[in-house]
Parts: C-alpha cells; sequence; structure tokens
C-alpha cells in the first residue's frame, strides 16, 4: 500500500480501567492504572516506551489547570518526550491519531497513547463545568449550556430528514445491551424504546435514556513502528489511516443537520487507507454516541449510511453486533460510559480487540479485517477518526 | 476489553462517600473573575443592541453578511468589509425546550431556546437566542417567524440579554 508516513505504524497492546460515575483512583492513578494494562499486554516496560502522548478534556473538571503535567507521572512521561492533545470530545481518538505521528515520522519507535477523564471531582455536577466552554460576550449572558446545544442540533437533524424519537431510541437500546458484555461499562442494561421515550425530558428532543452518563476512567494503547512491532507481535493492529479537521466555533452560523467537518476527517482517513467504500470495506466501528442521535449523525458524515439512512440501518439491525455492520459493539459511551477522553481512546481500544479476535463475548461476527473508531467534540465542530487493519 | 484481561482495574465509591467525608476528601473552590474585553466587532455589536439595532458584518468576497459580527472574515481570512445592520425579525431554524438549568438541577417552567436565522443576513446566518410569549411550546414550529422583544431602554445595558426573547411574529 501506499505509505503515508516514514514508518508504518501498529498498536500492539491496550488497557482500560472501569468507567464509573466516582472512581476512587485519582486521575494520575486511573493514567497508570490502564498504562501498565497497555505495556504488559504488549509485553514491554515503560523504559520501551520513547514518546508519550496523552489525552485529556477540560481542565476545569478536575480544577488543575495544567492538566497535562499534573498527569504526566501516571501516562509513564518521566524522563520523556511528552504533550498532551486537547480537542474537546474529539481528544480520545485524536490522542491515537497524534500517537501515530509521533511513530509514522520515524522520530520515534514506540509511543504510548493514554486518555484520562475524572469528572466527578466537580460537583455538584460536571455539567456546570461545561458552562464555561462558550463564548463569553455572545453566548453566556443567555444561560446557554451543552444540552442544550445538543438539543438543537439532534431537533434540527430530525426535523431536515423527518426522523422520530422512536427511531433514534433504538441506539440508545442497542448501545445499553452490548455494554452487558463489557466488563469495565458503567451502564449496561436490557432497555426497551418504550423505557427511552418514557423516561424523564431533560431538553427536548433529549430525554434522559438518550444520553450516556458522566463517568471517571482511563485507557491506553501502544504503539509501535513496523520493524519493532513485527519482532514482539504475530498479531500486530495497523493504523492504517488517520484524519481529523474543525469547523467553525460559529456553530449557529451552520446547518447543525450534517457534520461536514466528520466527513472531512473521514476522507483525510479513508484516503490513506485506499478505502473507497467506507460501508462495505469497513467491517466493524466505534462510532462517538455521547446521545442516541450521535450514532446516527455520525455514521452519515463518516458515510457509512447516506444523508437520513442511518436509522433506517439501525432498525434493520444492520448495525447490531451480529449485523453486516456492526456498530459500537463494546456498548459506546451510552453503555461503557462517557469519561470524555478516556471514551474515545476506549473506543479506539475496542477496534484493537475485535480486530485482534480478543473481545470475547463482544466479538463481532466473521473475520474483521478493517475496523474504523471516530471521536467528536469542541463545539459541534471536531471530527476525529482513526481507520485500523489487522 | 480483551479476553486475555482476568482483572479491571478501579475501586467504585457512591456520591455520597465522597459528599459526606466518609473516604479523604480535599475540598476548593478557586475565587477567580474575568473582565472580558468585547473586541473590535463585538463591541459594535453590544453597542447596537443599547439602541434596538443588530449589527453584522460583510464580506465582499465571499458576499456573506454574517452574524455575529467578526473583524475578519474566517473563510476568506481577511478584514470584513464593512459592518451593516441587518432585521430584528427572523426564521426558527431549530429549536429545543430545556428543563435543566446550567448546574443540571432541574426547572419546572422551561426555557425555550431556539437558533433563529435573521432577515437581512446570508441565509443560515442564526443567531443562538430564547423564545417567549408561547404559552405551549408544542405551538413552536420549525420555519415560524419570530421578532425580537427589547427591554426598555434605561434597562439596555449593552449585552446579548437586552433583547428579552423572540416571540412569534403571528399569534400562536
Amino acid at each position: 500500500m501506499k505509505m503515508f508516513g516514514k514508518k508504518r505504524v501498529a498498536v500492539i497492546g491496550a488497557g482500560m480501567t472501569k468507567f464509573r460515575r466516582h472512581l476512587k483512583e485519582t486521575g494520575k492513578e486511573l493514567a497508570w492504572e490502564a498504562s501498565k494494562m497497555a505495556l504488559d499486554q504488549a509485553g514491554l516496560e515503560l523504559k520501551d516506551m520513547q514518546s508519550v502522548v496523552m489525552g485529556t478534556a477540560p481542565d476545569a473538571f478536575d480544577g488543575v489547570h495544567m492538566k497535562g503535567e499534573y498527569l504526566a507521572d501516571g501516562a509513564g512521561a518521566w524522563h520523556k518526550p511528552y504533550s498532551r492533545v486537547f480537542v474537546g470530545g474529539g481528544t480520545g481518538v485524536f490522542v491515537t491519531d497524534a500517537g501515530w505521528w509521533h511513530v509514522a515520522s520515524g522520530q520515534f519507535d514506540t509511543c504510548l497513547v493514554v486518555g484520562e477523564e475524572k469528572m466527578s471531582s466537580c460537583y455538584p455536577h460536571p455539567a456546570y463545568a461545561f458552562t464555561t466552554i462558550f463564548d463569553p460576550i455572545f453566548s453566556r449572558p443567555l444561560g446557554v449550556t451543552l444540552i442544550w446545544i445538543f438539543a438543537l442540533e439532534m431537533h434540527r437533524y430530525m426535523h431536515v430528514h423527518g426522523i422520530k424519537k422512536e427511531e433514534i431510541a433504538l441506539v440508545s437500546v442497542k448501545n445499553k445491551r452490548n455494554a452487558l458484555d463489557h466488563p469495565c461499562a458503567q451502564l449496561g442494561a436490557n432497555i426497551t424504546v418504550e423505557d427511552v421515550l418514557n423516561s424523564e425530558v431533560m431538553c427536548w428532543p433529549v430525554q434522559r435514556l438518550d444520553i450516556s452518563p458522566t463517568s471517571d476512567g482511563a485507557a491506553a494503547l501502544v504503539l509501535a513502528s513496523e520493524d519493532v512491532a513485527k519482532k514482539l507481535t504475530d498479531n500486530p493492529v495497523w493504523i492504517d489511516g488517520v484524519g481529523w479537521c474543525i469547523d467553525s466555533t460559529f456553530w449557529t452560523n451552520r446547518d447543525l443537520y450534517y457534520p461536514k467537518y466528520v466527513q472531512c476527517a473521514a476522507q483525510m482517513a479513508y484516503k490513506m487507507a485506499g478505502i473507497k467504500n467506507p460501508p462495505k470495506e469497513i467491517d466493524v466501528a466505534e462510532v462517538y454516541d455521547p446521545f442516541d442521535y450521535k450514532e446516527l449523525h455520525h455514521m452519515e458524515g463518516l458515510m457509512l449510511a447516506r444523508k437520513g439512512q442511518a436509522p433506517k440501518l439501525t432498525a434493520e439491525g444492520i448495525t447490531q453486533r451480529d449485523g453486516d455492520l456492526p456498530i459500537n459493539p463494546s456498548g459506546g459511551l451510552l453503555g461503557v460510559g462517557n469519561p470524555i477522553a478516556a471514551a474515545g481512546t476506549m473506543k479506539c481500544c475496542e477496534i484493537f480487540w475485535q480486530l485482534r479476535g480478543e473481545a470475547g463475548k463482544r466479538q463481532v461476527k466473521g473475520d474483521p479485517r478493517t475496523g474504523l473508531a471516530q471521536a467528536w467534540g469542541d463545539l459541534m465542530q471536531y471530527g476525529s477518526v482513526v481507520v485500523m487493519r489487522s | 476489553m480483551s479476553d486475555k484481561i482476568k482483572h479491571f482495574p478501579g475501586e467504585q465509591l457512591k456520591g455520597s462517600d465522597i459528599r459526606e467525608g466518609r473516604i479523604p476528601v480535599v475540598k476548593h473552590r478557586p475565587n477567580v473573575k474575568y473582565l472580558w474585553s468585547a473586541g473590535v466587532a463585538m463591541s459594535r455589536f453590544l453597542e447596537g443592541l443599547k439602541e434596538c439595532k443588530i449589527v453584522g458584518s460583510t464580506c465582499k468576497k465571499c458576499s456573506r453578511t454574517m452574524v455575529p459580527p467578526r473583524a475578519f472574515c474566517e473563510q476568506c481570512f481577511k478584514p470584513v468589509d464593512g459592518y451593516t445592520y441587518v432585521k430584528d425579525t427572523g426564521t426558527i431554524n431549530t429549536f429545543s425546550v430545556s428543563y435543566v438549568a446550567g448546574d443540571a438541577s432541574r426547572i419546572k417552567e422551561p426555557i425555550l431556546v431556539a437558533v433563529i436565522d435573521l432577515d437581512g443576513a446570508s441565509k443560515g446566518m442564526g443567531i443562538l437566542h430564547l423564545l417567549g410569549e408561547i404559552d405551549d411550546w408544542k405551538q413552536i414550529k420549525f420555519g415560524m417567524k419570530v421578532k425580537a422583544v427589547w427591554k426598555h431602554p434605561e434597562e439596555r445595558t449593552g449585552t446579548i440579554t437586552d433583547i428579552k426573547y423572540f416571540r412569534p411574529l403571528k399569534e400562536v
């Protein structure tokens, strides 16, 4: 295949903690647990890591406004080239993109990639920290909250395509059920469409069971160059495509029905991976699902479904774990939990385990060879994508 | 999670364990305040609000009239060509009905929220604002025409809340 860096990059280990509303461990301790597990899986030690990239979302959750440095020891950064990357909710997948260029550039043979979030320190509710992400002149005096803007986007998406709430609720039902098979999941459950439709109205059309929980947790990956990876494992998983893109911060100036920036990020990754027909060529995908409608919205942005058609694929069962295009076999953010940056990295871990055939009860059928993970963030404007192959 | 892994780190707590101090905790509330300069373009916008006018800016290269106004066009990456007034009427692009406040606490009387595409601005140039004078939110429709309801002159201070809310142009 055509090379897009100096070296081909493999994932050779992955790890994660439980995701829970409150965990006793500090963010640093969580980062350490996930990093150590990923290193153990790769059969490596910290001394083998030549570089470290950390992903963690808004500082306001921890109330520590130097969070990259605060977490550095937990991410294994001692005496190493280290950086923290942050692109809002997109961070968890973007940190893998960033790890890729560390190794693909030829600068490092190995890179430890860590995503961490501890949201519970911010109380009475971490949602309050999100009110400080908005423009202080134009938006904040109105009392804008994160849930408003997602409700506005969901409603616009529903309106443009004539999509019903019950079609969207199927995503929540599927993902929470998938999460029952994930040993680290926070909210695995057997629920029905009626449960979603009868749940508390938070911000119409968003109801309680349309939303992922707030969580604490961490996840990590070990990346290695081709020559190093082949010495260490018989079944590396290759990062064959990376993509990222941002849209304007003036989010009320663009049509929210379609995430163009996700499409741009996907096109970048598909071009690299030589993917011409995404729904045919991708065997399994972890699509960013902090809300149930987002899975559908993102499937369309990723061109896994045509515009307005993702609900139909979902209703037909195609996105179930045993369907033709399994989406979020892990249980996603809706089921496993949503510690922001860690959640996106968890998606990268899940694709790694799926492509290695290690996903146990969550393993998708057939022999998946190509997988995709995607995250989304900032003010509904950022897409990050990674394409992996076994 | 891999089927090769049998130990799953992370010790779960209850929220009450933390709030009631059953485990060691440290509490702190930072005392930090901010004063933001509204900037080159938004200063004009805020001054306009005091006079019941909504200021936009124009870029001749991409032929856009933009609200909120900016000092530079982010697409053409050049200074805007000037400032102009757009109307205080518009169309509902999308809306929502919030029963939660910023701290996730619940509120009885919902806040009606909308993106309103303003007349006189380029297509799709919306602003976020509130809706009012609507008895039942089920009366709100996509594409509904709305008009700004302004505070009294002595109450206007040059903030986005100088517009109290937008009301339907026709009775609902």
